[in-house]
């Protein structure tokens, strides 16, 4: 059996990454969201949800064309910070962030939602600044959403095929991820290598997740 | 003296209302605002801290302006001298009923903290979460955690609304006592009649927006003072003395 770990630690790589740069990014357009009574919410929530329906080739594609060097973006980026973001392990990160942006944006922006405006309200009126209130006192309050943002960021991302083909194509060590490998060792008929790589995503995943939930639990024993 | 001249459009269920107000408090007074629901009552409110922005007017608490229309003069509540509490008490979920306290302190002061522990009968159940506390509990944590930054001003929205009798009738002797203690100017909004008979020196009666009638308790509920909205029937067989 022909294996190595390269594509799995890549996998593992690219999804902590893309979720801790969603987190970074996605919370704060939660908070944005679940407060805005703008007229164009609507068109917001759509952009940021369009990766929920779409098929990935279709975002792929898009991205791919965005990316080549012949486009504006591409050629600016290589012009000015010497960076080409197709076939490359920045590029899979942010299509990645940008495909997985609504699994977290929609249960954190949920979890905004439900917590009473009275509570913000109530830290204003106690001195506490806008930043604090936000930090000490509505996060540490929605962390069930936040925990829920996390796993399904980090599975998709983990469970990511048809965006990371079109933009990464299979470069062993650089964008040749999981996924990839267990599509391409199934094509050449060595299903061992192909069980192998899956019984470890799926045992990985698997022990990530317990271990979130089981923080979550116990925090929440503490609360109550 | 506050002195509240707003003027701010609200959309209700009912429709466009324009709230046009011009509320002199005292210092050191109780004063209520009365009125049905949607008559702008807790909008005046967060108008005061700063909360809602009205459309037109000025807030003037004593020499100092919260805010001014014409000089786009607005202090954010932070700035304001002001102790809130809210109907549903909006108390940190996160934090036990010391954390609730400590995280309003600019600075340590852990006697303040005892003391107001003390004063709202919390001192056993300091460790203790809001979920865990009953309802007359979390209002007074809410009572105690409005006084830690020292207010001037304790503005309290429908406070007894989600409380029982008995417990709603000792919290009001309570409330009566921290503000005469504290030597605060105390603004409440309430239904309850009674409530406000027992505890205010001034009533306010607000609807559709606009003040209906004011005056002194005494005056308010008399004969004379009568609105067809509100009309004291029975007899008042106890009213607590200030000392």
């Amino acid at each position: 059996m022909d294996y190595n770990w390269q594509p799995l630690l890549l996998s593992l790589k690219l999804s902590l990454i893309t979720t801790l740069l969603l987190f970074v990014i996605g919370v704060p357009i939660a908070y944005f969201l679940s407060k805005s009574k703008s007229s164009m919410k609507p068109l917001w929530e759509s952009l940021i949800s369009l990766p929920l329906v779409l098929p990935p080739s279709v975002l792929g594609f898009y991205l791919l064309l965005a990316f080549s060097p012949n486009s504006f973006l591409g050629k600016f980026l290589k012009e000015h910070f010497d960076l080409s973001l197709v076939f490359s392990f920045e590029g899979l990160v942010i299509a990645s962030v940008i495909y997985s942006l609504p699994f977290m944006v929609h249960p954190v922006q949920s979890g905004f939602q439900s917590l009473p405006d009275s509570l913000k309200e109530a830290a204003y009126t106690l001195g506490i600044s806008p930043f604090n209130t936000f930090i000490r006192i509505l996060i540490p309050n929605i962390r069930p959403s936040l925990l829920s943002g996390i796993v399904l960021s980090f599975a998709h991302t983990i469970g990511e095929f048809g965006v990371v083909l079109m933009i990464g194509g299979s470069i062993p060590g650089v964008t040749r991820v999981a996924s990839i490998a267990i599509y391409e060792e199934v094509d050449s008929m060595q299903y061992d290598v192909a069980g192998f790589y899956a019984k470890v995503l799926v045992l990985a995943s698997f022990t990530i997740l317990f271990l979130l939930f089981l923080v979550n639990k116990k925090y929440k024993g503490k609360i109550i | 003296m506050y002195k509240i001249q707003v003027v701010k459009e609200l959309h209700s269920s009912e429709g466009k209302m324009v709230l046009d107000v011009d509320i002199s408090v005292k210092q050191g007074t109780f004063t209520s605002i009365v009125g049905k629901s949607g008559a702008g009552k807790t909008t005046i409110l967060k108008m005061l801290a700063g909360l809602v922005k009205p459309d037109k007017g000025s807030i003037h608490s004593g020499e100092e302006i919260w805010f001014d229309s014409d000089t786009r003069k607005n202090k954010i509540p932070q700035e304001r001298s002001i102790g809130f509490v809210f109907q549903d008490f909006a108390l940190f979920p996160n934090m036990s009923v010391l954390e609730n306290l400590k995280c309003v302190q600019s600075e340590k002061d852990e006697k303040q903290i005892q003391e107001l522990l003390s004063l709202t009968g919390l001192t056993g159940l300091a460790v203790c979460r809001p979920d865990a506390l009953s309802g007359g509990q979390k209002q007074r944590l809410a009572i105690a955690r409005a006084l830690v930054r020292k207010p001037k001003l304790l503005i309290l929205d429908e406070p007894f609304s989600a409380i029982d009798q008995d417990t709603r009738i000792r919290l009001q002797q309570e409330i009566l006592k921290i503000h005469l203690l504290y030597n605060l100017t105390t603004i409440l909004v309430s239904h309850d009649l009674t409530e406000v008979l027992r505890l205010s020196d001034y009533v306010i009666e607000i609807r559709n927006g606009k003040i209906l009638k004011q005056g002194n308790t005494d005056l308010f509920f008399s004969n004379e003072g009568k609105t067809d909205q509100f009309r004291m029937t029975g007899q008042v067989v106890n009213l607590f003395l200030r000392e």
